[in-house]
């Protein structure tokens, strides 16, 4: 079970897409698991033949467990060969035969209901004289866990995920908060000139403008870019951005695009596009979800004009962007209007400090007035 | 196509691109973006959906008059009244 974020602890298997003996590559979705954060799709990270699917449909199970076993290549068949997982059949219901008067259970099974919290006043028996056996209490328990949450429950989990990897940050990250005035106006106006000849399909938004200047401008001060884990910093060679994105109905994931710096402007517009369709209709990646470098916040579309972010643990920095708005800006003596964008930058003081964060901030507003170059 | 017909076509995409919003209750006189959650992404998502389904060319000058449900189909309306 991959972890898909710091504030995940279990996740639950809704469905297998593969079987024993199928030959699976690296980065093929192979499972669907249900998270406080939604459904997602797991991927292998190893090639080879499935040997063995070690998690049941509808178990619940913590974050590090072992789903499946897989083969590699080459890699002789683990001795002896493991016996086909039963898959649980579903003994046929016979008529149960009602006994007038009180439902008949026998005392194992009505200890292991209460243990599993399960109503025994729903349940039918199956055994001798329609007796509810240990069998009838975990059948009843297996159909409640694949019962899919309501809104409401869900909302709640997810706040409470949220609230947890919070918590988490603000106890253990020593943040520190730097902001910077960025004029925005070589870059607006290359944008509209951009868009001006771009047909609808192919147009970009100024999000992916931002976004490719952090992944370059953090190539120059790499410290922000990667993790802090077990008492160091571990900066990453790649560089994937997490950009947060809502969820109607109050969720928030930040799933990354990966190789943000390598990658053309339309190449980033059409994975950010991507992205938010699944982040909305809930089939992100387990890579995706797991692996961002670093994160972007851009609430300006709230009308936030500037947002002290709180780091997503074990990242190390943040980037926050408010909204572009025309405002008075002072230009060789004069004061013009200009359409300006509030960056900020909230850091992991463990992994770098303020002068270094400052230089960040610098690159990202010097990679901004050449829009063209990005 | 009638002006309750081009509402009916542009709710529908409307649902396509917030399937959470429910269609019945949009005021059309009201900004999408002040009745429910409608960022930039959906909106160019959605501008790029009306051009799709009407064959319209959208620039992007003229993105304001796309905010409201009414503001649509007036626009498609000239649009279309325009090529025939």
């Amino acid at each position: 079970m991959p972890s898909l974020g710091s504030d995940m602890e279990a996740g639950t298997l809704v469905e297998w897409l593969i079987k024993p003996g199928d030959i699976v590559k690296r980065g093929d979705i192979v499972a669907v698991v249900e998270t406080q954060k939604g459904a997602i799709d797991v991927e292998t990270f190893e090639a080879g033949v499935v040997e063995q699917i070690l998690v049941p449909v509808g178990e619940k199970v913590p974050v590090g467990a072992v789903l499946a076993l897989i083969r590699s290549e080459g890699e002789a068949a683990a001795a002896p060969p493991p016996a086909p997982v039963p898959v649980p059949e579903r003994p046929q219901p016979q008529a149960p035969i009602v006994t007038p008067g009180r439902a008949r259970i026998s005392p194992a099974a009505r200890k292991h209901a209460g243990e599993l919290g399960v109503d025994l006043a729903g349940l039918t028996g199956t055994g001798p004289g329609g007796a509810v056996t240990l069998d009838d209490v975990e059948r009843a328990a297996q159909s409640a866990k694949l019962k899919p949450p309501t809104a409401a429950e869900r909302h709640a989990a997810m706040r409470q995920a949220i609230g947890a990897a919070m918590a988490r940050s603000k106890r253990e990250i020593p943040h520190y908060y730097l902001g910077t005035t960025i004029d925005m106006s070589r870059a607006m106006a290359w944008l509209q000139t951009e868009n001006e000849r771009r047909p609808i399909t192919e147009r970009l938004l100024h999000a992916v403008l931002l976004l490719k200047a952090v992944a370059l401008a953090v190539r120059q001060v790499p410290e922000l870019n990667g993790f802090w884990i077990n008492g160091e910093s571990r900066p990453s060679q790649d560089v994937h951005v997490g950009m947060g994105i809502s969820l109607r109905g109050g969720g928030l994931v930040a799933p990354a695009l990966h190789q943000a710096d390598s990658r053309s402007l339309d190449e980033l517009m059409a994975g950010l596009r991507d992205l938010v369709q699944r982040a909305r209709t809930g089939s992100l990646r387990s890579s995706e979800l797991s692996d961002a470098t670093l994160t972007i916040t851009h609430l300006g579309e709230q009308g936030v004009d500037t947002v002290y972010g709180i780091i997503y643990p074990p990242r190390v920095a943040l980037v926050g962007f408010g909204r572009v708005l025309e405002r008075p800006w002072s230009v060789n003596g004069k004061i013009e209007s200009r359409p300006l964008l509030q960056a900020t930058l909230a850091a992991d003081h463990r992994a770098s400090n303020g002068h270094r964060g400052g230089l960040f901030l610098t690159a990202l507003d010097r990679l901004l007035q050449e829009p063209e170059k990005l | 196509m009638t002006a309750a017909q081009l509402k009916a076509t542009v709710l529908k995409l409307l649902g396509t691109i917030a399937p959470d919003v429910e269609l019945d209750s949009v005021n059309p006189e009201v900004p999408f973006r002040d009745q429910f959650d409608f960022d930039s992404m959906d909106f160019l998502n959605f501008a790029i959906a009306l051009h799709k389904a009407f064959k319209v060319d959208i620039p992007e000058a003229d993105y304001p008059r796309l905010a409201t449900l009414n503001g649509c189909v007036g626009y498609l309306q000239e649009g279309l009244a325009g090529r025939s």
